[in-house]
């Protein structure tokens, strides 16, 4: 009882040829489409049916022995086919390797849960399903858990406006919490810094500027203005 | 708690029932803990299923302090996140921040500054102490022992001066720059640094001489919420509290980043996995962060803070005034920020609770496109119904607090 024991023995760091025989290991799991490193990563796709099996060998098989899930989250890409991608980052104490396993999958298919094989998933899953509306099938619990009671809506999609739909307050007349509407009093403004040099082309009244540019440039230069 | 008393007709006396002729029944029902509760650490709320005085399920509704931080994240720059990392864990602002600017480092291939990371080591083993001693000692409050807190609070006061001497806030520092750190120490706070370890390491051992052998403290903890090793691990138990179980694994041993790969130190290792051992871990590891802090300040040269590279360092004020270059990197920084290349990256660091990640992902923008919080508590929460099956009510107090929960970390 209460002993504590201290260890200075380090473990080594998984090297560049570690990470790479564990890249070449995951490639042969069935269901893993495809195993790249990024950024000193090894992250695998894989299909989203296949992910309990999958899980079940990284856990349990010598070569990867994975025995924690960090991490489930989702990740919205609303512009591609399946919209969500489920991301599972896994570590493993024994052998000091870190491994992300990410399927995609859209609103309606769900993927299966891995609860059985990490417990631990189960609020991930629900966080996933909460923010997100990632369905998990075999996942006994799937209840929301950030949001408030009732909530409506899946606010960390993309389509989900920063401000929301519902405001809560507490109304001093009907001495209760009511939702309403969310009103601004100002626009929401956003800007994208993605070219900032060029700001709005025609401003009102000089569209005249703007139609010149269209036009040609005149064939040679226009003399340079005397200096002085 | 309701019990059903029921006595043998006619045989009930004026002042109660007869003792020893009476017959109890008592019923399960489920009670609601929290979320006001002084001993839930927050904003907790538990739905306690009970079977008389003993759990039988303990279903944790949380949320209650969700702010929606990573939504808020993905329209701010990536410099304008950094403070909601200080309000997540709010007992360990500085560690949380670590992982992030970590995580930016990472993706955008960033070098940083030789003393900033000397200076980041040294305030994530500050907060490490910080936040164990506000664990400890409110862990002890919280299964009736008082005097800790008022002891543990004084100290963390000389650690939050610490705190505001370096980055002008006591508690949400933003301190931390992807490349560094936002400004170097003032002068002498090395030297305060070093003269507050000698006593401090006393304090721990008065600490220790009044819990450690305690009976009651020991009585309310040994072999309570015992976790073996491999349930700590499948229920995602990091830090002290994987370390508690008999799993050697610390992140600042084996995926050592800064500059903990050039300092030695022990790892606290035990044995049982129940409070006590949990609470131990974190004693020796104040006495281990002393060690490292210490090490620190002897290893720390004079040099350039933060990475010189003016696409991510805002220049001095000094310059800004006389620099129209200055003026222009100013400027962008503080508007538009920096761009992150396209990627996505999972940077975990050993907080004080344990391992908390930033899965980062960017999409070539000033804005990150994700970023998904890996808090610690969340798993340790969630594994509070297998802790605290068939446990007293008052045992569960004592789970949660050997936990290190922080709501602010768990809602995000």
């Amino acid at each position: 009882m209460g002993e504590i024991t201290t260890t200075p023995a380090p473990v080594a760091m998984p090297r560049a040829e570690a990470l790479a025989a564990l890249r070449a290991d995951v490639a042969t799991i069935p269901g893993v489409q495809q195993v790249t490193i990024e950024l000193g990563e090894v992250v695998a796709r894989a299909r989203a049916d296949a992910i309990v099996p999958i899980a079940t060998i990284l856990r349990d098989d010598p070569r990867f022995r994975f025995e924690q899930m960090m991490d489930l989250c989702g990740v919205d890409w609303p512009e591609r086919p399946e919209r969500f991608e489920v991301v599972y980052n896994l570590l493993s104490v024994s052998r000091n390797q870190r491994v992300r396993v990410i399927v995609s999958t859209d609103e309606a298919t769900p993927v299966p849960s891995i609860w059985t094989v990490w417990p631990v998933a189960t609020w991930w899953e629900r966080e996933a399903w909460d923010l997100f509306g990632i369905v998990f099938s075999g996942q006994p619990d799937l209840r929301r858990i950030l949001t408030d009671y009732g909530f409506d809506g899946h606010p960390l999609r993309k389509d989900f406006p920063l401000t929301g739909f519902v405001e809560v307050r507490y109304d001093e007349d009907r001495k209760s919490v009511v939702n309403e509407p969310v009103r601004l009093t100002q626009d929401w403004r956003t800007f994208d810094f993605m070219s900032p040099w060029e700001g709005i082309t025609t401003l009102p009244g000089d569209e005249k500027v703007h139609l010149e540019r269209q036009l040609p440039p005149p064939a040679s230069p226009p003399p340079l203005p005397p200096k002085g | 708690m309701s019990e059903t008393i029921v006595t043998e007709p006619g045989q009930e006396p004026p002042g109660g029932p007869a003792v020893g002729k009476r017959m109890i029944e008592i019923d399960s029902h489920s009670i609601n803990f929290g979320p006001q509760h002084p001993a839930a650490h927050g904003v907790l709320r538990l739905i306690l299923e009970m079977d008389g005085e003993v759990v039988e399920r303990a279903d944790p509704h949380i949320g209650l302090l969700h702010r929606g931080t990573e939504k808020l994240m993905e329209y701010r720059t990536y410099i304008q996140s950094v403070p909601y990392f200080d309000r997540l864990d709010y007992v360990s602002p500085m560690c949380q921040e670590h992982s992030y600017v970590l995580a930016i480092e990472k993706l955008v291939g960033l070098e940083v500054a030789e003393r900033g990371q000397w200076i980041r080591t040294l305030f994530a083993e500050i907060t490490r102490v910080l936040n164990h001693l506000l664990n400890v000692t409110t862990y002890a409050l919280d299964v009736g022992a008082i005097t800790p807190s008022l002891w543990g609070f004084e100290e963390r006061e000389k650690l939050m001066e610490f705190y505001e001497a370096a980055s002008g806030a006591r508690l949400h520092a933003n301190y931390y720059r992807p490349g560094g750190v936002n400004r170097d120490l003032p002068a002498g706070l090395e030297e305060r640094i070093a003269a507050w370890t000698e006593p401090f390491l006393k304090f721990v051992d008065d600490l220790e001489t009044l819990l450690s052998g305690n009976r009651i403290w020991k009585q309310r903890t040994v072999d309570i919420g015992v976790m073996s090793a491999e349930d700590a691990l499948a229920w995602g138990f990091t830090g002290p509290c994987l370390r508690a179980s008999g799993v050697a694994w610390d992140l600042r041993r084996s995926q050592p980043y800064d500059k903990y790969s050039e300092i030695e130190f022990n790892v606290p290792v035990g044995r049982n996995g129940d409070c006590y051992d949990r609470y131990l871990i974190r004693l020796a590891e104040m006495r281990e962060s002393v060690s490292i802090i210490r090490q620190c300040l002897a290893k720390m040269k004079p040099g350039p803070v933060k990475t010189l590279d003016r696409k991510f360092t805002p220049p001095r004020r000094s310059e800004m005034k006389r620099s129209m270059e200055a003026l222009i990197h100013h400027f962008k920084l503080y508007t538009e920020g920096f761009h992150v290349p396209a990627g996505a990256t999972y940077m975990a660091t050993e907080s004080p609770k344990g391992e908390f990640g930033v899965y980062l992902v960017a999409d070539g923008t000033n804005r990150p496109y994700r970023c998904k919080i890996r808090s610690t508590g969340f798993a340790f929460l969630q594994a509070t119904d297998v802790l605290a099956k068939r446990h007293m009510l008052a045992d569960t107090v004592a789970i949660i607090g050997s936990l290190d929960v922080v709501f602010g970390e768990i809602d995000r």
